[in-house]
């Protein structure tokens, strides 16, 4: 067989595994549809505010309930040092106050 | 038309043939190139979801949120605040939320305690997350001790542990009745963690909230879109490690490529020059380095966006999981939503295909316009 039709028939196996990706992950979305609102269920029940992503600790857990100085409350030279922290940037609002320190 | 087709099909014969000979140097390029689209997919497909779903449950958070601040510090808030609240126009319902942290030596984790109003959950008895039920092996019937603030023991039964499906949202969530909670904390009955406010027309939002701060000074207001906002920035691919290590390994490939696609070798540029002495055009020297381009970064392209495809949602991005652990005891265990789209192949397809295919043709067309004899005499 030719080289050419090789990499022909290749590129139309990876091309129809493109389809296969998108039908899938459209499927999944349906089928993931009856969780998600479970979670939203949740969400309103219990009035919840954050996602349960960072355990680690209390401003990590509730990112949108820390306060300003959550960065410094274990020790006044103490900049974030939680893994996590450096994955989440600061809010810009934050970032704008305490640009000049950091 | 069928010539067309023809001499593009002769022309990958050859590019192919010529690929093969230089095996492996190009299956080496092939390789971290993959790894690299790979691993960029994987980002964007994780990223991407996450905050989908964020944007997507959250939607169901309180509007407003009033927390009391004392020192610049969350303090609690006492309930007569809430007939202040409720005599402001437009607020519909104001509702107060018992909520805080436990920190388990046991297990090194930290818990977040909540008692809500309406869930069931009667005195003596609790509600656990499936994080707090895996790391305690805590299940329906045990009871689980906790320190109370003076230092007594209390024992509370597990009567429910909340589905697998809600861990993105309840993993690390004890829920306790009101009585439990107190006695676990002390306090005031007078006092309770935060208030949230329903309203009546979401546009006063920012009216209310200007309201709130104005009767009640010591407080802070939490909106709805100030929450979603800070999930919209979490994993914000501009800032933190993940784009720092990935900056790193782009650097590095970008400095592969352009090397192995710019800098032709002399075998290469004298292939260039033969080609052209036997009667090849400058147009078919740039169509076979075109299909050369094409060939290495589609393949790799295609592979690298499907194996992050599966790493995501299928493998729960089993290699960003100590990243995302951090020092966390408690860690949710779930599988994205599959929230994809065109636009995210295609600008994955423009990041790594067109650049790597662009550097591959220029050189070529500088060594293609020179005379052959030159070309081929080095």
């Amino acid at each position: 067989m030719r080289k050419s039709n090789i990499f022909l028939i290749y590129l139309a196996i990876n091309i129809v595994i493109l389809c296969l990706m998108f039908a899938h992950a459209s499927l999944k979305k349906r089928a993931d549809m009856a969780s998600l609102k479970e979670k939203m269920e949740m969400v309103k029940a219990l009035e919840l505010t954050d996602l349960c992503l960072f355990t680690e600790a209390n401003y990590t857990r509730h990112l949108s309930q820390a306060d300003l100085h959550t960065p410094f409350q274990d020790s006044p030279m103490s900049l974030e040092h939680f893994p996590s922290g450096s994955m989440v940037p600061p809010p810009p609002g934050l970032r704008k106050i305490n640009g000049k320190m950091d | 038309m069928g010539k067309w087709i023809e001499r593009q099909r002769n022309i990958i014969d050859f590019t192919l043939s010529s690929l093969l000979r230089r095996k492996g140097k190009n299956v080496a390029l092939l390789c971290v190139y993959t790894f690299v689209v790979f691993m960029l997919a994987s980002v964007m497909f994780f990223v991407h979801s996450i905050k989908r779903e964020a944007s997507i449950i959250l939607k169901e958070s309180p509007e407003i949120i009033i927390q009391r601040m004392i020192a610049g510090r969350h303090e609690l808030i006492p309930i007569g605040y809430i007939d202040k609240i409720k005599n402001i126009r437009g607020v519909i319902s104001v509702k107060r939320r018992l909520w805080g942290y436990y920190y388990d030596p046991i297990v090194g984790a930290n818990y977040t305690l909540m008692a809500p109003e309406d869930y069931g959950v009667i005195p003596g008895k609790i509600i656990i997350g499936q994080g707090i039920s895996r790391t305690r092996l805590a299940f329906v019937g045990d009871f689980l001790e906790f320190r109370s603030h003076e230092g007594k023991i209390i024992h509370l039964e597990v009567k429910k542990i909340l589905s697998p499906e809600s861990e993105l949202v309840s993993s690390d969530l004890v829920l306790i009745s009101e009585n439990d909670f107190r006695r676990l904390f002390g306090g005031s009955g007078d006092y309770v963690s935060d208030l949230t406010l329903q309203v009546k027309n979401p546009r006063e939002l920012s009216t209310i909230a200007l309201k709130i701060s104005e009767i009640l000074p010591d407080t802070r207001v939490i909106l709805r879109d100030e929450i979603l906002r800070t999930y919209d920035a979490v994993f914000n691919w501009r800032g933190g490690m993940m784009i720092v290590i990935l900056l790193g390994a782009l650097l590095a490939f970008i400095i592969f490529a352009w090397d192995k696609a710019s800098g032709l070798s002399s075998e290469e540029r004298r292939e260039i020059g033969i080609l052209k002495a036997i009667g090849w055009e400058t147009s078919d020297v740039i169509l076979m380095k075109f299909w050369e381009g094409m060939v290495v970064s589609l393949s790799s392209f295609l592979t690298g966006a499907f194996l992050a495809y599966g790493h995501v949602f299928f493998a729960s991005s089993a290699l960003f999981e100590s990243a995302l652990k951090g020092w966390a005891v408690l860690y949710p265990q779930f599988k994205p939503i599959p929230f994809i789209d065109a636009s995210q192949i295609v600008a994955l397809f423009f990041l790594t295909v067109i650049p790597y295919t662009v550097a591959t043709i220029i050189p070529s067309w500088r060594a293609a316009t020179v005379d052959p004899d030159s070309v081929m005499r080095g």
